[in-house]
Parts: structure tokens; sequence; C-alpha cells
């Protein structure tokens, strides 16, 4: 395992609110989590608990109303207020893979992953060459060239993943990536997650409905009504410990 | 990478059908403008063919081109012999409208300054210039008529000698160029019954007056050939053109005229300015007026294109914003998609054009120096309507990517 001291991930607190006093909503309360480099974390709960929004604001995408976000050491976002340029920190530093693939569907495979490091300012051929390493890493070399229309589900979640690590990110979030797959392909993606954790040392936060895989992960949290925690429930338990016992 | 061309190469079919309706629209464009500056030097054609430096017409009006303009023929000596003009001739201009194998042959009929001007001057594809100052010819192209073709007008057969091309009247009729003499003949041409029935109406006038009924001599006078009797005066000429000896003060030379009290005098650039303010300017500023109009629509119309373009990218445009992407890039993207549909519908109005202008009835002149402006509006408007597309695209969120 490539796990390291140094955090992926610290949130302190993470509040968010929509809507103000008689519509105020409060979608997800204190949030607190650390993610240690390398470390792969399931993120459980029923649907409208706040795991999205929770991603959303780790991902620096929708700002919390209170709490602090610090990836790879680096304070991003102190409550609404962001400490970084958003943008440019999201490229350097965080990978996204979401439910649906969200592949950009003018681009073929290999130039969804390329546009990606020439974002961050790597040459062309540069891009290419590491976009075509990463497929290889995760099977998908022969599809490079194909438009994402011609891909399956699985393949298109590669090249997700593919997309993801291209700039060597300290934080990938994936939020369900394994919804729209059969349970053999979708165990297959958990366990690309893992790898990918353990060997590039990155921090892994997926969002998850799937209990059947949960033995890949490191750590396992559930969320239930904005509120935040290590997984206690009788069924994750059981999941977690019987991958420990492995 | 360039996303733009990308983005272009997926959906390829679309963009180049939009590419060529935008095309044709600037097509429009360019023959609308092409169609006003037609007019105007077509306007200004004959008055610049005969390489007049004054213009005498009747006094108080604005020549022959604005109004009927009557002169004496023998205010053509009197020019002439004004110091600093080198030559004067009567200027001889009129349509005709005659049937040739079959078919209506209308031609503006232009009299050029024998033996001084014997066409030369003229732009010639075909044939030359006049060689004798009788029953020759020289005919725009667009009138159909062959080199050598024999034409009757008149009483007299005409033969054609040299082509020209782009010679219209301000009407659109090509122009026919002879020596003055003859173009004159076939300006004052009327038929044999008409001059017989013209002079028993004379000869009856004069019988019906005491000095016709003693002076046989009067009767026969008035039944004869109009010439011959002084009391009548010859056809009037409707202006005289002069030319000025080289290095001559044009001013100084208006300055003499200012005291005959029965011409009014103007420059070449006068008589030019005068016909575009006169009988083609509602002409010229319609055209001009639907020009902009068509430019303004044209701008509109690749808005709402762009707009919708962009409108089918959000998804993807939300993606980039998600991983990072700049709004440079995102910018880049939606301009340079605008700004190579703007260029290629630029070019495919122009290939068209340059198709099916020569076709039209009358001249499209599409100067390189209005391609070149419609060029730079052509830019402006891609840059303008790609904002609107630009503007919608700013205000999407990254999370709607994820939607």
């Amino acid at each position: 395992m490539g796990m390291s001291g140094t955090l992926a991930l610290e949130t302190d607190g993470l509040t968010k609110v929509y809507g103000s006093g008689r519509t105020e909503v409060v979608a997800m309360r204190d949030a607190s989590m650390s993610v240690r480099n390398g470390e792969i974390v399931a993120l459980l709960g029923p649907s409208g608990a706040g795991k999205t929004t929770f991603l959303l604001c780790v991902g620096l995408i929708n700002p919390p109303t209170r709490g602090r976000v610090v990836i790879g050491g680096t304070p991003a976002m102190d409550g609404p207020r962001p400490l970084v340029d958003l943008r440019r920190f999201r490229r350097e530093n965080i990978g996204f893979v979401f439910q649906k693939s969200n592949l950009i569907l003018f681009l073929n495979a290999v130039e969804n992953v390329q546009v990606v490091s020439e974002l961050i300012g790597r040459p062309p051929s540069v891009a290419r060459r590491r976009a075509m390493e990463l497929f290889d890493a995760l099977g998908v070399a022969a599809r490079a060239l194909n438009m994402p229309t011609q891909l399956s589900g699985g393949e298109q979640q590669r090249v997700t993943i593919a997309r993801a690590l291209a700039n060597q990110p300290s934080l990938i979030l994936a939020d369900e990536p394994t919804a729209a797959l059969d349970s053999t392909h979708g165990r297959q993606v958990m366990e690309l997650f893992r790898n990918v954790a353990h060997e590039h040392g990155t921090g892994v936060i997926v969002v998850t409905h799937d209990q059947r895989a949960l033995d890949v992960f490191d750590t396992v949290y559930e969320m239930e009504d904005g509120v935040l925690k290590p997984a206690t429930s009788v069924g994750i338990a059981a999941a977690v410990g019987q991958a420990l016992t492995r | 990478m360039n996303l733009a061309v990308r983005d272009i190469r997926h959906s390829l079919g679309r963009f180049v059908l939009t590419t060529i309706g935008v095309g044709m629209l600037l097509m429009i464009v360019m023959g609308m403008g092409g169609m006003y500056r037609g007019l105007v030097d077509d306007a200004l054609v004959v008055a610049r063919s005969v390489g007049a430096g004054l213009w005498i017409v009747q006094r108080d009006t604005r020549g022959p081109f604005a109004e009927v303009s009557r002169l004496p023929r023998n205010v053509v000596d009197r020019v002439a012999a004004v110091p600093g003009v080198t030559d004067a001739r009567e200027f001889v201009f009129h349509t005709i409208q005659r049937e040739h194998r079959g078919r209506p042959l209308r031609m503006g009929v232009l009299g050029l300054g024998w033996p001084t001007d014997k066409g030369e001057g003229l732009h010639l594809v075909a044939g030359r210039p006049l060689a004798q100052n009788h029953y020759e010819m020289i005919a725009n192209a667009t009138l159909g008529l062959a080199l050598g073709e024999r034409l009757r007008l008149g009483r007299d057969t005409y033969t054609v000698v040299g082509i020209t091309s782009g010679m219209v009247s301000q009407g659109g009729d090509g122009l026919a160029c002879f020596a003055s003499r003859d173009a004159q003949a076939i300006q004052f041409d009327v038929p044999g019954e008409s001059v017989r029935l013209e002079r028993q109406a004379r000869r009856a006038r004069a019988g019906g007056i005491d000095f016709g009924r003693t002076q046989p001599s009067v009767l026969e006078r008035a039944s004869g050939p109009s010439r011959g009797i002084p009391a009548l005066p010859g056809p009037a000429i409707s202006a005289v053109i002069a030319r000025l000896a080289p290095g001559v003060d044009a001013d100084a030379v208006l300055r003499t005229f200012e005291g005959w009290s029965d011409v009014t005098v103007y420059t070449a650039a006068q008589q030019e300015d005068l016909l575009l303010k006169g009988s083609v300017d509602r002409a010229r500023r319609q055209l001009l007026l639907f020009r902009v109009l068509l430019t303004f629509i044209s701008a509109l119309i690749m808005a709402l294109i762009i707009y919708t373009l962009t409108l089918d990218k959000l998804h993807p445009i939300a993606l980039l914003k998600l991983i990072g992407a700049p709004n440079r890039v995102i910018v880049g993207l939606i301009m340079q998609q605008a700004l190579i549909m703007g260029v290629l519908a630029f070019g495919v109005g122009w290939l068209l054009g340059h198709w099916i202008f020569p076709i039209f009835p009358r001249r499209v002149l599409v100067t390189n120096g209005d391609m070149l402006s419609l060029a730079g509006i052509v830019l402006v408007i891609s840059v303008l309507s790609s904002l609107l597309g630009i503007w919608k695209a700013m205000r999407v969120a990254p999370n709607e990517a994820i939607g």
C-alpha cells in the first residue's frame, strides 16, 4: 500500500445550508473527514443524505456555508470563501468520476484524457503519451480512438478513471461510479480504484450504494440526514469485517 | 488540442449545412453590395466614357442625365472658340429599342466625337475601334451582337466592328457606340410617311397665309426639307462636351462661361455628382439600406446559430469547468467555432457569388475593397455573435455536468 502520513483531504466542520429563514434546509452538518494519501474511503448513505453535497463541497464545485477544506495540505476553502483559484486547483489536484461516464462526446477516448493534461500545460505529445500509459494500465488501449458512444459502460468508466488520474491528483472523488454497471464490472471498477489509491498514493473517496464491494475500502463512512460519521450499521460493519478477515 | 475543430468534426454534417446556409446569406449581402456598386458604376459609365472635361448644358438645368436640356447646335462652335478648350462636340446619347432576330433589342446609343474619339479609350474585348465616320458601331457584349454582324437602324445598316464589356447605361441597357453623326441620324430618324405628312402640313400652313398664297416659291420651300427653311432652327442638342488642353486651369475656363447667360457649365466631377444625387439616388439609397438591413439580419442569425450551437454544448462546457478548464478554453471553443463558421461561410458566399452573379441581368460589381470590408464585418459579426453564446456558457455551473 502506498499510504503515507500526509493527508490527501481534511475537512473540518463542513456545513451546507440552502435557502434562509423558513425555507432554510441544512443539507450537511459539521462534516469532518480525513483521507490519507493512498487511502480509499467509501461514503455510504441513503439518497438525500447529503453525500453528493459533501462531494461537491470537497470537490470545490459547490462552496460550503461553513467549515474548511484542505486538499494535499493546501487550505482551499474557508467557508464559502475560496483560498485558491478553484478551477486551477481542481485541474491540478482533484480527479472526478461520476455515476454517468461524463465524457466529452465530441472527443474520442484518448482525447478525453489528453485534454485534462493539456489544461495543466503539458505539450500535446506528452499528454497523449500519458493518456496511453493510463489506457494500457486500465486495459482500454485498444479503444483509445473510439468515440464515447462506441464504448461499453465499463469502458467509459475506465476512460473516466484515466481522465481522473491524468494529472496525478492528490484526491479522486467518485460519485456512485458503478451504478450503471453490473456487479462484475462494478467490482472491477472498485478494485481499480483501490489499486489507483494504493499504487499512485492518491486519496480516493467513493460514494456508493453497493455494499457488496465494501471490502476494497480502507475506511467506510456513512452519512444520514446531513451528518457524516464512521460506519457503524450492522451490515456495513459485517461487510467491512468480512473484508478485513480475507 | 483544438476543441472547436473537434466539435465541428463530431457534428460535421450539421456544421457544413449551417455554414452553407450562412454563406448563402452572406452571398446575398455581397450581392446587394455588388448591385449597389454596379448601379453606381453603370450610372457613371456613359458620363465617363465620353471623356468630357466640361459639360455645357441649358441654363439652370442639371444636364442631360437629370432633366431635359436643349441647346442650339451653334453652342458647339462657341465653346470650341473658348481659350483653353481643345475640342467641343455635341453630346449624343439616347435609348432605342428595336426588334432583332425576333427578339427585342434595347440599347443605349452613344455618339463618339469622330475623328478625335474613335473609341480607342473603350474597353474593347474583341474587334477594333471605329475606322470610318459612318456605318460602323461598337457594341457591348450584353447586347448579344457578334463581330461583323450587321444591324439596320433607321435608314442605314451598321456593322459591328468592336465588342466592349461593362458598358451599360444607367438603366442597365448595353451601350452601342457610333460616330456622333450616325448616333444623331438614328436619334432623329423618322419614317418617310411622317416626313411627307409634316411637309404637307407645312405647305398647308404656308398656303393659309397671304405670303404663301402670293409667293409660289415659298410654298415650294415650305414643302421641301426642313433644313432648307432658314426660319426653322436645326434640331436641338442636349449638351456640349468640351475637352480642356493639358495644364489649363478649369476654373479659369469656367469663369469665361459665367458670362454666358444661355448655358450652365459643370465639371466632370460635378456632373457625376449630379448624376448620383439625381436619377439613381433613390435606387442607390434603397439598395444601401437593404444591404445594411441584411447585414444586421445576418449578424442576428449568426448570433442565434452560435447561441444554439453553444446550447448543444452546455454539458461539455459544464464538464470542462468541472475538470478545471479556465474560461479562456471555453471562450476559445465558442469564439473559434464562430470565426471558423464566419470565415468558411464568407468563402462559400464568395464562391457562390462568383458563380451566380454573372448570370444576373444587371451588373453585380463586387470590388476587392467591398470584399475586404465585408470580410471585416463578418469577422466582427462572428465575434459579436459568439458573445451571446459565451454569456450563456459563463453562466453554466460545473455541477450541471453531474446532473
